[in-house]
């Protein structure tokens, strides 16, 4: 759906990024470009570099050396001031939803409205409980703390937060790892949908395929800290590179070997 | 050769570590002084430090005044100096055991959660979240605490030598039959100002140690609950060698007659 106008930089680009932890090299250098309004999957199996790279994207870890660029503009030498400026574009789910315990559901859900946008708190709790909404949780959610959720709750109340203040891309760290098959795929509609909705630029990391083919418009797979492979999400059970092949039918064996250590 | 190489490796570590902490304190003492501040924050973690550690370090200054008016009856009945006794625990307790004592308690009790907690934010990605809610983690976790410690811990020692004055005052006047007023009296006589104000630089200094031990073991744990454990273990540990090594130092600074 989403061929990138050539008068437009292409959202995140990244070219010959490293990283290496130690003597550990976790990113061999990626290449990767993710257009304006696209929704990306990149799959790959645990400890291949996939939060890593997202890490770098977002600054959280910086990259040793290569080039990350969003809406073309170079991001590995930003200082800390335009980084929290930079980082206004993104909204990210993480993996263990990564709520604040300290903190009401409904207050977790405005943080960024309140702390990153200085908005008036009665405000901010509106637009979250509205947001709440979206992602089918009722305002009396709000006022419980994020322990007495279960797993899929705090995923959706984690989804509801990356969407708070509508940022242009939003990133999903294994938005279904740990979740039963059902509420799996609600959070995989809610995906869908909030993307649609907010006309985002979406990335993805998963290794559950059933998600990756609810989500993705075009799919990347990432191996031993390379992009091995990319193409559009319908093409992927006909990819013709063995590695995709192994990967999407989970077959024990095959090129890919396992990894003993994690990263 | 292998001797050599353990040591220098050790030596690396060491200077790798002390870098880290200095860059650390130097990275979250110049977000202490730049806004945005997060009042709510430094406001809930002054009730944790200095309303929540007031039994503890209360009671801890009690005994302290009462066992020191005991042992130096015993002590100083020996040659006759018992008069000395409400002089010498208020000066003990205002220079050196209301904040040594009350800082090494509240590294035990503040120094620990702290790191328990943000080390739990940490392996829990709740810090890079903040990260990406554009909010500066130093800002919003680590400069408070330091703030708080700072503010509260001399408030705390204040408190602790009074109570503490009050423990020797009790054991004297009501177990070794002083006169309660030439007790009183024998307590002021020979306070100065410098006693008491020396002791709240120390708490102040203490505070900051503890809140800095905890926030920067906690922000460097790794690997789930076992780096948790360990970064409390080291915030507590690192916190009370830390105290005592700077009431030496401040001492030096303060009394030190050559």
């Amino acid at each position: 759906m989403s061929q990138v106008p050539p008068a437009h930089p292409p959202k995140i680009s990244l070219k010959n990024v490293h990283k290496a932890f130690g003597p550990k090299v976790v990113l061999n250098g990626i290449d990767l470009e993710v257009g304006r309004g696209e929704s990306l999957v990149v799959i790959g199996g645990s400890g291949t570099g996939k939060s890593v790279m997202l890490k770098c994207i977002l600054g959280l870890l910086s990259p040793d050396s290569g080039s990350i660029r969003v809406d073309g503009e170079e991001t590995t030498k930003l200082r800390p001031r335009e980084r929290e400026k930079l980082l206004h574009k993104f909204g990210m789910l993480f993996q263990g939803a990564a709520l604040f315990d300290s903190l009401k559901v409904w207050e977790n859900v405005a943080f960024g409205l309140i702390q990153g946008e200085h908005m008036p708190r009665a405000k901010a709790k509106d637009i979250a409980i509205a947001k709440m909404g979206a992602v089918g949780l009722g305002p009396e959610v709000g006022e419980l703390f994020p322990s007495e959720l279960s797993g899929g709750m705090q995923k959706r109340v984690g989804l509801a937060r990356a969407i708070a203040d509508e940022p242009e891309i939003i990133f999903f760290d294994e938005p279904t790892t740990g979740l039963d098959p059902i509420m799996a795929d609600v959070i995989n509609e809610l995906i869908v949908k909030c993307v649609k909705d907010l006309g985002a630029t979406a990335v993805t990391i998963t290794h559950d395929m059933a998600s990756a083919r609810k989500i993705a418009d075009r799919v990347a797979m990432i191996y031993q800290g390379r992009i091995i492979w990319t193409g559009h999400a319908n093409d992927i059970d006909n990819s013709g590179n063995p590695y995709v092949d192994q990967f999407v039918h989970g077959r024990g064996e095959g090129p890919i070997k396992m990894q003993v250590r994690a990263l | 050769m292998g001797f050599l190489a353990a040591t220098g490796r050790a030596f690396l570590i060491f200077l790798e570590a002390t870098g880290k902490l200095a860059m650390f304190t130097g990275a979250a003492l110049s977000h202490c002084v730049r806004p945005p501040f997060y009042p709510r924050q430094i406001l809930r973690q002054m009730i944790d430090i200095g309303y929540y550690s007031l039994p503890v370090v209360g009671l801890t200054a009690l005994f302290t005044g009462m066992v020191l008016a005991l042992q130096s009856y015993s002590g100083f009945s020996r040659f006759q100096a018992e008069g000395a006794i409400a002089t010498v625990v208020a000066l003990s307790v205002t220079r050196e055991l209301g904040p040594v004592l009350g800082g090494l308690m509240v590294a035990g009790r503040i120094g620990a959660a702290m790191a328990a907690e943000i080390g739990t934010m940490r392996v829990t990605e709740q810090i890079d979240a903040l990260s990406t809610l554009s909010t500066n983690p130093f800002k919003y976790l680590v400069a408070p605490r330091l703030i708080a410690g700072l503010a509260m811990l001399p408030l705390l020692v204040l408190v602790a030598d009074i109570i503490g004055v009050f423990g020797g005052f009790l054991v004297g006047v009501y177990r070794l039959d002083f006169n309660p007023a030439s007790y009183i009296g024998r307590t002021w006589e020979f306070l100065e100002p410098i006693d008491v104000i020396s002791g709240l630089v120390k708490a102040a200094v203490f505070g900051f140690m503890v809140s800095l031990m905890g926030c920067y073991h906690g922000y460097h744990s790794r690997g789930g609950a076992q780096g948790v454990g360990a970064a409390t273990t080291n915030a507590v540990v690192s916190a009370s060698i830390l105290i005592l090594v700077w009431n030496y130092l401040i001492t030096g600074i303060f009394f030190s007659t050559k």
